[in-house]
């Protein structure tokens, strides 16, 4: 397992190109699809049973990295929640104007509201830029995982993968 | 005394499953624990479990604890909890003490105490954390990454306001995540080795969260007077030595051991098992065989107790050794063969990729071994 992953704990640019969970450019621009940030061989597969178009596969033996089928993908964002790694994101490059909408899991309480300006950070929890909170909700299936979506530079689509606000998820308070 | 088929030790994943699989098959069980509440670990794991569907991956710890305890209790299974076993004698006699008093009983030291003529022993005592010795280690402030995760889970106390965590496996890095979720400021990880030993998933979401993980990097020392109140840190070099000029001090109220687990051995010891030492597995372990006997025939031992691994495989070894202590009593059926070989093929899965080689080749080595009858002494 060579790479950033397992150095800095977190996927590289490179380690991303060659994820197998991870849609090709033309795919992204498209419209919403699930990005699966998943490349070391660990034993699960939920993400498999969330996808209700089979556009995720993991097959057996169950530490095979879950494969993204993109062009079944619908971007729906059932699988956000249901990752146990919280490794799942949907990026929507399709908007018009120069935003993308970057949907991550949430497990910080309380929730943000629709409309809240929030900063956004990159894979190294380095603040990129500010966010508009799109939508941010549980479902009885997400089991208090909430899935997030905000609104971010386009050139950011690819690279916000969390929101940080002051007073709740948890390092915000103190820097 | 009172008589059972299987005695179980310890209530966490392991234990609940062996007892579950004698209940099932009819057999009378009693699973005995320290704890007043039952789980184990599990009550405080809050966050979703890997694996697979018959491993309730995706489900929280603690609500895979709830499904086995209203299981247990359905198939009735005898839950003693606020016991401890301290002696196991030949023919499986097994005597237990009130270790946890409840409103009714008197002071300690006079504990009332009990014996169990089973004939067959499961061992699922789980595992202890590791210490580490450093200076300023026995300050106020210092303690297991364990005891941080029971203190903001199960009692909803903040251990303190920044932590430094010490060690990047999977208990650092998830105890990191939820001291977060806590509202607790996780000032650095730290690991002596030069990757990240925990699942990457888990190192990105604190990353993600503005924790930094620093590789190659020890503890020096904690201050304070009369607790933390910082901890200085260094690079270590190729060969585990500090790096002088690299000191760095974190301003923190709290620092969390998380440099791994050995399996608690404590009853097999004192019940004769041959113990083997296994670096893979953590330490000193029961040997035992394929279905997870020990070398005293009718006692064995699942889940960290056999060797640590995580939730899902204590499970599979729990089922294993409970239908296994149970069906020794009477002539295996063809469908309990394929019941033990199914579990078995499932834990071959969970051990699977690269992250568990070590355990997969330090368990096979064990079995092997323990194939071969031994002597009890």
């Amino acid at each position: 397992m060579p790479g950033n992953l397992s150095q800095d704990g977190y996927l590289s640019l490179d380690e991303l190109e060659s994820a197998p969970g991870v849609p090709a450019h033309d795919r992204m621009r498209r419209g919403p699809v699930a990005v699966v940030e998943c490349v070391q061989e660990i034993p699960c597969n939920p993400c498999e049973a969330a996808c209700p178009h089979h556009a995720i596969q993991v097959g057996t033996p169950i530490t095979n990295c879950p494969v993204l089928d993109a062009e079944k993908c619908t971007g729906c964002g059932l699988c956000v929640t249901q990752c146990p790694g919280l490794a799942i994101f949907v990026v929507d490059l399709s908007r018009s104007g120069e935003t993308a909408a970057v949907t991550l899991p949430y497990e910080y309480l309380p929730l943000p509201e629709a409309g809240e300006l929030v900063d956004v950070v990159d894979r190294s929890g380095e603040v990129v830029g500010r966010g508009r909170v799109l939508r941010a909700a549980t479902t009885p299936a997400s089991d208090r995982t909430a899935a997030v979506t905000v609104e971010v530079a386009r050139e950011h689509g690819m690279h916000v993968r969390g929101i940080r606000r002051k007073e709740v998820d948890g390092n915000g308070h103190d820097r | 005394m009172s008589v059972v088929d299987v005695l179980v030790v310890g209530a966490g994943p392991a234990g609940l499953a062996a007892g579950i699989e004698v209940a099932k098959r009819g057999g009378r069980v009693c699973v005995v624990d320290r704890n007043l509440e039952p789980g184990g670990q599990l009550i405080k794991q809050i966050h979703k479990f890997f694996g697979s569907r018959e491993h309730h991956a995706g489900v929280r710890g603690v609500d895979i604890a709830v499904e086995l305890l209203e299981e247990a209790r359905a198939l009735g299974v005898t839950l003693r909890l606020g016991w401890e076993v301290f002696a196991i004698r030949p023919g499986h006699a097994v005597d237990i003490v009130q270790a946890v008093a409840d409103d009714t009983t008197g002071s300690a030291g006079n504990a009332p105490t009990e014996s169990f003529d089973a004939r067959s022993v499961v061992l699922a005592a789980g595992a202890e954390e590791n210490a580490l010795r450093f200076e300023g280690w026995t300050l106020a402030g210092v303690m297991g990454a364990g005891a941080a995760q029971t203190l903001i889970n199960v009692w909803r106390v903040r251990p303190g306001k920044r932590v430094l965590m010490v060690g990047a496996g999977n208990v650092g890095l998830i105890v990191s995540y939820q001291l977060l979720q806590a509202g607790v400021t996780v000032a650095a990880i730290i690991e002596a080795a030069p990757r990240i030993g925990g699942y990457g998933v888990h190192a990105a979401k604190i990353r993600r969260a503005g924790v930094p993980i620093l590789t190659s990097h020890t503890i020096l020392r904690a201050e304070g007077v009369e607790c933390v109140e910082g901890a200085v840190v260094a690079q270590v070099d190729g060969t585990w030595c500090p790096i002088e000029g690299t000191e760095r001090r974190f301003e923190v109220d709290v620092i969390c051991v998380a440099v791994g687990l050995h399996p608690n051995t404590r009853l097999a010891s004192l019940a004769g098992c041959r113990l083997v030492f296994s670096p893979a597995l953590g330490g000193w372990v029961p040997l035992h065989n394929a279905v997870l006997e020990t070398t005293v025939p009718g006692i064995y031992v699942a889940g960290d107790a056999a060797g640590i691994e995580e939730a899902s495989t204590a499970l599979e070894e729990g089922r294993l050794a409970g239908i296994a202590a149970y069906e020794r009593l009477r002539d295996v059926d063809a469908e309990g063969h394929a019941e033990i070989a199914a579990i078995q093929r499932r834990l071959d899965d969970l051990r699977g990729g690269p992250f568990c080689g070590g355990i997969r080749a330090a368990k096979s080595a064990l079995q092997t071994a323990g194939e071969t009858p031994c002597p009890a002494t």
